[in-house]
């Protein structure tokens, strides 16, 4: 992966001569090395232009007015979507979400994020590509707040931290959590224990408990044993792991070595999506100072046999490595499909080694907690949900941006908090596309994971936008351009969701077609991984919750016979190639 | 040697050998579990899922699952085999599978799952998919209209050096099939028509030989697929 990256980032794209020197370079046949090239959304394999804008195209982008900065850019540079503009300084394509669903419109352009993008903006844009400025400068002026603005960074982005909790976004002392370690002299049982005392559970959004992942992996046999942070954050409307990736890099890497610790493992691995490349230089800089301080290393901070090392693995462009055996496949160079369980990471993971993946948001749960201890962990949230959760927020509601909440809250006092008007919204989707998409009725729902659990994204939606057309359509689409294709099941059966919700929207439904897309969710609940089994959940939960939106468009609701076949269209060719008008 | 294991498939007590796959062990317990993508001696790859069964109330690929003492495992219920035919009807609907015009017809596995489930009409819309015909290696013609994504023409066509003669390029829709470039001269009238009897359905095939067992005398012609195993009682 990193050759790739560092040939896309040299060159702009892969060309067939790369690819049959890596294959050579690497013992493999070229096919081997086309094979993962493709998969990955930014790996271009044709020149592309000088400056390459890659434009999100997600629901809450276009609730926010994605279409006028397509037309925007359109109309600037003078180049459709998918061309590249004539001078060939430009090119316009779509992406998948790119984490900012805070700050949308926005689009990366040579890997790099401009977000709150205007038609003014987009004007001034194209202006200084036509320059030839760098895009450095590009994004020279208005740089964002807090790291963003560092010397390493120089971010546009934003923060948006709304509300900061006593978790994640309170005050830390680098290497306080390893020091405890060490003066307590921890040992590998005992930390797991307190993790496990502490009733913490992944944040990721599965909510599997972190001491029992640890276990199995200190427990499995291997000659060596790794850690995956996995910051891939690929789910729509989540964007908690980028701010604290921008404000808390060293409390994440300080969950590392903890969790490396734990399980005995000599090397961490934080697994960064592509759309974060804005923050690599930086990263690595709090990274080398780690060395410097010998927080890494032989004997990492001052821990007798504790050697353990950090590197940063970056991703291309792939929502499905996100699921935690995709992306051991993806750093290992491969394609990122997921892969069947048993065995599960923890027993052969990266390398056929032990592995234990965790969020972000997780391993710097466990390096608070281990700091401040466990009594104080458990005060926080409910029963069965100790601790906090960050909230990425999105969508119409006056305060997008990361709430550090405890667990507990209802539905409706996020909205209230983020100012939202209950009253004015139509629906939240809960979870990104792939969790449920709730009406009013269940605003009273507790976050948490005795009742509604989510990975942290929240998007909401108002009453003024079409539910169907603008998020479930564009949800079910994203799962199609993002499923591996590996499963027939995820591959095949998003399209016929798609087809028949067309069908509906377009008016030639019937009553039946509503009832076989719920029907057909046991199908794709026989997909392999996470993606294929909530690829339906968009149209399923939204059938189930706002089921009259459906039958609106449902002309005569006691039609039986099959719709959407019109034969004056069907045959409109071939009558003109003859001449003759249909006789109907 | 491992250890021997007893599980039940529906309620049927069976014997097998522990970290064996569910599919091997019901099959010499003669439980036909239907499979499609599997292929014999090749490590699973579970991307049909055609060969779910629930396992202790959870479902999971027979193919690719090690077996374990005490499992109980669903294989007939009319839950999993209506997945089962879904998944079939699926792969139909995806594709362009014109089974009267196919070389394929009748040693097809998918057309013989297709009679197994007595599929009539999908319950999916046909998606009519324009995808080509690629005719332009000597020795195989490669339909990607027929082509279901199994890869076991990619787990399976190696060469002396264990490189794959084939690959997968894309992903998801844009999914398919290629003949590694510089491997394409190892592919002779021999590996074309092993590559044929690899693939299950019609989307490899070995050119300038064709229809040299009549249709009717055909595998599945002569015996429904999977009977081999459910004959035996």
């Amino acid at each position: 992966m990193d050759i790739l990256l560092d040939i896309l980032a040299e060159n702009g794209y892969i060309s067939d001569e790369d690819i049959t020197s890596l294959a050579a370079g690497l013992d493999m046949s070229s096919a081997d090395v086309e094979q993962t090239v493709s998969f990955y959304h930014f790996f271009a394999r044709k020149p592309m232009a000088k400056y390459n804008v890659y434009l999100n195209s997600s629901a809450i982008a276009v609730l926010k007015g994605r279409e006028k900065i397509a037309t925007a850019f359109e109309r600037e540079s003078g180049c459709s979507f998918g061309k590249v503009s004539e001078d060939g300084m430009i090119s316009l394509d779509d992406c998948a979400d790119i984490g900012m669903a805070d700050q949308e419109p926005a689009a990366l352009i040579n890997g790099i994020v401009f977000p709150n993008l205007t038609a003014f903006r987009v004007k001034e844009l194209v202006r200084d590509m036509r320059k030839g400025l760098s895009v450095d400068e590009l994004r020279s002026h208005g740089l964002g707040d807090g790291m963003n603005n560092s010397e390493y960074m120089k971010a546009t982005v934003t923060n948006n931290i709304r509300k900061k909790g006593a978790v994640i976004f309170s005050e830390y002392q680098g290497g306080s959590a390893l020091e405890k370690v060490k003066a307590d002299r921890m040992s590998q049982e005992q930390l797991i224990d307190l993790v496990k005392q502490s009733g913490l559970r992944g944040r990721g959004g599965a909510g599997f408990p972190t001491a029992m992942k640890w276990d199995f992996c200190r427990k499995a046999k291997g000659e060596k044993k790794y850690i995956f942070c996995n910051a891939d954050e690929g789910e729509p409307g989540t964007f908690k792991d980028r701010v604290i990736l921008t404000e808390r890099p060293r409390l994440i890497f300080d969950g590392m070595a903890l969790a490396g610790y734990a399980v005995g493992a000599e090397e961490g691995i934080l697994y960064v999506r592509y759309e974060y490349m804005y923050m690599k230089e930086y990263l690595e800089s709090i990274l080398t100072e780690m060395r410097k301080e010998k927080a890494l290393g032989k004997d990492a901070s001052g821990i007798k046999g504790f050697n353990f090392d950090i590197r940063i693995q970056y991703g291309a462009g792939a929502y499905v490595c996100g699921e935690e055996s995709a992306l051991i496949e993806s750093a290992e160079g491969k394609r990122g499909e997921p892969r069947d369980r048993p065995p599960f990471p923890v027993e052969k993971g990266y390398l056929g080694m032990p592995t234990a993946v965790n969020n972000v948001e997780t391993l710097c749960s466990v390096a608070k907690l281990v700091t401040n201890g466990v009594e104080w962990f458990k005060s926080l949230g409910t029963g069965q949900s100790t601790g906090t959760k960050l909230l990425s927020i999105s969508g119409d509601v006056k305060y997008p941006g990361v709430y550090e909440v405890e667990w507990g809250f209802s539905i409706n006092d996020i909205l209230e908090m983020s100012g939202g008007d209950p009253a004015a919204v139509q629906a939240v989707q809960v979870g990104g596309p792939s969790g449920s998409c709730v009406g009013p009725n269940e605003f009273e729902r507790i976050v948490s994971y005795e009742d509604i659990a989510t990975g942290g994204a929240m998007m909401v939606i108002g009453e003024d936008h079409d539910l169907l057309q603008d998020v479930v359509l564009n949800f079910t689409e994203f799962f199609i351009d993002e499923s591996c294709g590996s499963c027939s099941t995820c591959r095949a059966l998003t399209v016929m969701y798609k087809k028949t919700l067309e069908k509906v929207l377009s008016g030639d439904g019937r009553r039946k077609d509503i009832d076989a897309m719920l029907s057909w969710a046991p199908i794709g609940k026989a997909s392999r991984c996470g993606l294929g089994q909530t690829a339906m959940n968009p149209i399923c939960t939204s059938i189930k919750n706002f089921r009259y939106l459906y039958e609106g468009h449902i002309k005569n609701a006691n039609e039986q016979y099959e719709g959407g076949f019109d034969i004056a269209k069907a045959v409109a060719d071939s009558c003109e190639v003859v001449g003759r008008r249909p006789n109907l | 040697m491992s250890e021997f294991v007893s599980f039940k498939i529906d309620g049927k007590q069976c014997m097998g050998r522990a970290g064996e796959f569910i599919a091997e062990a019901a099959e010499r317990n003669n439980i036909y579990i239907p499979t499609l993508c599997n292929y014999k001696g090749t490590a699973p790859k579970a991307a049909c899922r055609v060969c779910t069964v629930k396992v202790n109330g959870r479902m999971m690929t027979s193919c690719s699952t090690p077996l374990q003492e005490g499992m109980e495992i669903e294989n007939e219920t009319a839950e999993i085999q209506d997945i089962r035919s879904g998944i079939i009807e699926l792969l139909f609907a995806e594709g362009n599978h014109l089974c009267p015009s196919c070389e394929k017809g009748g040693s097809c596995e998918l057309q013989a799952l297709g009679y197994r489930f007595r599929m009539m009409v999908p319950r999916f819309p046909y998606l009519f998919p324009v995808r080509e015909i690629d005719a332009s290696h000597p020795k195989l013609i490669k339909d990607h209209n027929r082509c279901i994504l199994c890869k076991r023409c990619v787990r399976v066509m190696k060469d002396e050096n264990g490189h794959s003669l084939f690959a997968f390029y894309k992903r998801g829709t844009k999914l398919e099939i290629a003949i590694a470039p510089e491997l394409a001269d190892k592919i002779t009238d021999e590996v074309a028509q092993q590559a044929m009897d690899v693939c299950p359905t019609g989307a490899l095939l070995k050119k300038r030989k064709g229809w040299d067992v009549p249709v009717g005398k055909r595998m599945y012609d002569m015996k429904p697929i999977g009977s081999e195993f459910e004959q035996v009682k």
